[in-house]
């Protein structure tokens, strides 16, 4: 046997960015607990990270779904902005309509270049007209952080009142899946059934001072709870404690499937800095008044892209034979390349092979038969539409 | 597993886990073993080939297997199929070498023998050999429990 490609999508691009082999992993404040619990440690953007635990990454996947999962993210990088001109600020790095965002409210967006391509997506929320929460990817905390600063100093140099602080004394985990709320309603006072997909609390949870958005990267129901570092590991006792083993610690592995599974993008995969929002099918994303205005780094590519459509688009397949890999080349009928994979695996929860790639505008539209090319052999594929799996976001009553 | 890019390998050892609570896999008495995993059961010039528990065990639940055609050739050491996880592909490597007189087509419609029945009903391919001697140059099951071991160790 010869290992080709676990987390081929993950692992090999992060090898090519992190070429730090040497440096010594970081640990999050679950490590240990991890270990302690069947964890798999693997490296992952420079920490060491658990794959899966003692069951395996299909179990924990369908487990997710059908009660729920709790996630290590610690690793993923937590900050704040303050002042004034939080809003204002930000919003010239991120496509969001952040001024039109009720206070207590949030929402994935996209941090762009001067290209229009895609730094870094995340979920930022505005907490209060002076206060912006949002997490960024573990992989791009570097690239991130600089990028902000640099914005920042200008910013400030020309009068704008904004400081930021990264929470590196917090500790970011996921409780996702039908049972997160009615576990996490054990530990808190609040009535999280008036809190909606998208929203944000500072609440006490099981005593500890947490902020907390209705999020998740699984397209179940679910959240994502910081806590103070010291107090970590007691949360993910107590959670799993109350769901009485229902909720099962679930692992990396698991929720790149889960995230596949529900359609939504995997920054370094299915985006990348020369991929734009419009492309990424992200345009959801980018505020009404912000598609009028402008005012955002690569602006004017976005729009006319908007205008005139953008010459690829991300997709769902649907495919035959083995699982399609990222990077694997999808052709039309002919066997001409119209495009690439980006993502793919085996869906745990469907039974069947899921992938996301681009292809040319004009063969995109759900239904379209293509070939995606595995070893140098095509097998059928079919242009789905996305989520693969029905997400089941708590909104509130029409 | 042999890995040949240094990715393949980082990505190969990821899927060796810790031998925190896990029972030591099955390794049977009468087959002989490459240092890839595969295992070989020998009848007169006729060989079966499949891959260990060990393999399925790091692998996790297979989900397709990449069959040759009846009728081409392997050798020793080059790869003739794959096998999918939900994660990972694995290219498997002959233990062998000869022509291939018949494939398991059940593994089409039940990829997970493999992690069920690695010795019985997940064999992969059946082989014509043309050199038996080329037996002598695999593990004996004492020897490949030690290399397992071994391997494991690092991780």
């Amino acid at each position: 046997m010869r290992g080709g490609g676990l987390l081929l999508s993950v692992t090999r691009r992060l090898s090519r960015h992190f070429a730090t082999d040497s440096a010594p992993l970081k640990k999050t404040p679950l490590y240990d607990f991890h270990v302690a619990n069947g964890g798999k440690m693997v490296p992952f953007a420079g920490w060491s990270m658990p794959i899966q635990y003692a069951d395996s990454i299909m179990d924990s996947t369908v487990n997710c779904r059908a009660n729920g999962g709790l996630f290590d993210v610690a690793h993923m990088c937590g900050l704040s902005l303050y002042g004034r001109d939080s809003v204002p600020f930000l919003e010239t790095l991120v496509i969001a309509d952040l001024a039109g965002l009720k206070p207590g409210t949030g929402s994935l967006t996209v941090f762009t270049n001067e290209n229009g391509g895609a730094i870094d997506d995340s979920v930022v929320t505005k907490v209060k007209d002076d206060h912006i929460y949002l997490v960024v990817n573990a992989g791009c905390r570097d690239k991130d952080l600089a990028h902000i600063g640099a914005h920042l100093e200008s910013f400030k140099k020309k009068g704008g009142d904004v400081s930021w602080h990264i929470h590196d004394e917090r500790a970011l985990l996921a409780l996702q899946g039908p049972l997160a709320a009615p576990t996490l309603q054990f530990l808190t006072k609040d009535d999280l059934s008036t809190m909606y997909f998208g929203e944000f609390k500072m609440l006490d949870i099981n005593g500890f001072a947490c902020y907390l958005t209705r999020t998740g990267y699984t397209g179940e129901d679910g959240f994502e709870i910081s806590v103070p570092a010291e107090n970590a590991v007691d949360l993910a006792k107590a959670i799993l404690e109350k769901s009485e083993g229902k909720v099962r610690l679930t692992g990396l592995g698991a929720r790149d499937s889960l995230r596949l599974e529900a359609g939504l993008c995997l920054y370094g995969n299915d985006m990348e800095q020369h991929i734009t929002p419009v492309e990424a099918g992200l345009s959801w994303a980018i505020g009404k008044r912000r598609k009028a205005e402008g005012g955002f780094l690569g602006a004017q590519v976005i729009l006319k892209q908007l205008e005139e459509g953008p010459k690829i688009r991300r997709v769902g397949f649907f495919s035959q034979g083995p699982p399609a890999r990222s990077h694997s080349e999808i052709a039309d009928a002919s066997g001409e390349k119209i495009g690439e994979v980006t993502s793919g695996g085996f869906s745990p929860c469907l039974k069947k092979n899921i992938a996301m790639g681009y292809v040319k505008s004009g063969l995109h539209k759900p239904g379209t038969e293509a070939k995606i090319l595995v070893r140098g052999k095509p097998y059928d594929a079919v242009v789905t539409k996305m989520p693969f799996v029905p997400t089941k976001y708590y909104k509130p009553p029409k | 597993m042999a890995s040949r890019v240094l990715w393949a390998s980082r990505a190969a050892s990821y899927l060796r886990i810790s031998t925190f609570n896990r029972a030591f896999s099955t390794v049977l008495k009468d087959l002989k073993y490459n240092d890839t995993h595969e295992w070989v059961k020998v009848d007169g010039d006729s060989a079966t080939v499949g891959i260990t528990d060990h393999a399925q065990d790091h692998l996790g639940d297979v989900v397709y297997v990449e069959l040759p055609e009846v009728g081409s050739t392997v050798a020793q050491g080059a790869n003739f199929g794959a096998v999918e996880s939900v994660k990972a592909t694995s290219d498997i490597i002959s233990p062998v070498s000869g022509e291939i007189v018949e494939v398991n087509d059940e593994l089409s419609n039940s990829p997970g023998l493999v992690n069920a029945s690695p010795y019985e009903n997940g064999w992969i391919i059946k082989v014509k050999l043309n050199d038996a001697a080329e037996l002598d140059s695999l593990m004996d099951f004492e020897k490949y429990t030690k290399f397992c071991e071994e391997e494991d160790a690092k991780h």
